[in-house]
């Protein structure tokens, strides 16, 4: 059996006195992409936060990256988690290159890593625009430059593709990829899951708090 | 994680804060004149007798960087959004690095709001020049410090609190008022000829304890804080 990345086992999130998600299983393997379904508000983002270690599940217990959910986290395990949500995490003051730039020298990337990434992306021509001058398409191509430049082994993507245009689309596509080709996962969550099917292996729908394991139509 | 990586990382959010700040320009454009036209009112309220102003001259320097840099402290990590906060956990940021980072960011700040602040007040109250008055460039630096620490630390402990930018506030009052009575009496001490040594131990000490709190807490008030 190949190896699991991400084991979830019986895990369950309460804020309060509100249950957002019960008894959550979830294997996700070395190479695989999975999507998660489900309305809004049925806890697909809170399971991605669970998934990249920033929010402690109150019930139940797993791994990722070999790692056991919990308090503390090894940031060297962090540091191979990458997750794109729905809110930029991009300095708006700072320029695209300068986003990227940041990033890059704390991993110890040289400058024209960043340069090279950002024209991968498209954004070659767009490096001197502040971030809170750009489109959300743009800051969407930034946070996918950052991918690239960290090579994760679990990227977690919450609606990654909403508000793309099918050029940006492509480089979703493109990204989850070059993950899954190095042998690491991919999480997608969506409330569309057409345009998600064509990047995943498994989809799990989230029903009353809890994941249930379909599968992709063709 | 190694010594060299931690100071890396303290350089970087530091660049990082301060190219923000640069960007968004509130301290120079909107602080500072504020804190100007609090030294400018005051002896309108208070009256315009000679001696009396040059008296307070000082205390009132203290007391309007106090109040305002209140504000400059607190401001880098109030802007702060949860996606760049889980960011930077997820790159393997120490959380005692961002703080320290970010302390030293506002400090400098902090020391630029009082350089052009200082000049004022002598011109505006026209405080005598003392023996020893060199001490006081040792004093205001030791306070933008302290108090670059006291607003990291109250922007860390109300980190994803809906109420921040009342409760901040609160936070670094009180914590503020050893630094306002130190700065004070180093210059009243050396007015009238006493010795300034306490004073000088006592704001170091706060800036000590402030920056062992603030390093301590990082990690679980960033947790905390998701």
């Amino acid at each position: 059996m190949t190896e699991a990345l991400v084991q979830l086992e019986g895990v369950g999130v309460r804020f309060g006195r509100i249950t957002v998600l019960r008894d959550v299983d979830l294997r996700v393997a070395a190479g695989e992409g999975v999507g998660i379904v489900g309305p809004n508000g049925s806890g697909k983002s809170t399971l991605l936060r669970v998934l990249a270690t920033l929010l402690q599940p109150t019930d139940g217990h797993g791994t990722v990256l070999g790692a056991p959910l919990g308090k503390d986290t090894p940031p060297a395990v962090r540091r191979r988690i990458s997750l794109i949500g729905h809110q930029p995490a991009l300095y708006g003051e700072l320029t695209l290159e300068e986003n990227l730039g940041f990033v890059a020298r704390l991993l110890g990337r040289s400058h024209d890593d960043v340069v090279k990434t950002l024209s991968k992306v498209g954004l070659g021509g767009a490096l001197d625009r502040r971030a809170d001058h750009s489109s959300h398409g743009m800051q969407r191509r930034v946070e996918f430059a950052r991918v690239l430049m960290t090579r994760p082994d679990l990227l977690l993507l919450d609606e990654a593709h909403a508000g793309l245009d099918r050029h940006a689309a492509a480089l979703v596509e493109a990204t989850v990829a070059t993950v899954k080709r190095r042998g690491g996962s991919v999480i997608l969550v969506s409330h569309e899951p057409d345009r998600m099917l064509p990047l995943v292996e498994r989809i799990y729908e989230i029903v009353d708090g809890t994941t249930v394991e379909g599968v992709p139509e063709p | 994680m190694t010594a060299a990586e931690f100071w890396r990382q303290v350089f970087e959010i530091a660049r990082k804060d301060l190219k923000v700040e640069g960007r968004a320009g509130e301290v120079l454009s909107i602080t500072v004149p504020f804190g100007a036209v609090a030294l400018l009112l005051l002896p309108m309220a208070i009256g315009t007798e000679k001696t009396m102003l040059a008296k307070i001259g000082p205390g009132m320097f203290f007391g309007v960087t106090l109040l305002f840099g209140m504000l400059v402290a607190f401001r880098q990590s109030a802007s702060d959004t949860q996606a760049q906060r889980e960011l930077l956990t997820l790159l393997g940021i120490d959380p005692a690095a961002t703080f320290v980072g970010r302390s030293f960011a506002s400090a400098l700040l902090l020391l630029v709001f009082e350089v052009i602040l200082a000049p004022l007040t002598v011109i505006l109250y026209n405080p005598p020049l003392v023996d020893g008055w060199p001490w006081m460039l040792l004093i205001i630096l030791l306070v933008a410090l302290g108090l670059a620490f006291v607003g990291t630390l109250a922007g860390a402990v109300t980190a994803g609190v809906r109420t921040r930018s009342t409760l901040a506030p609160l936070l670094v009052a009180p914590l503020s008022v050893p630094l306002l009575i130190s700065s004070s009496q180093v210059y009243e001490g050396l007015r009238l000829g006493r010795s300034i040594i306490p004073w000088i131990v006592l704001l170091l000490a706060m800036n000590l304890a402030l920056a062992v709190v603030g390093v301590a807490t990082a990690k679980p008030l960033e947790e905390t804080s998701r």
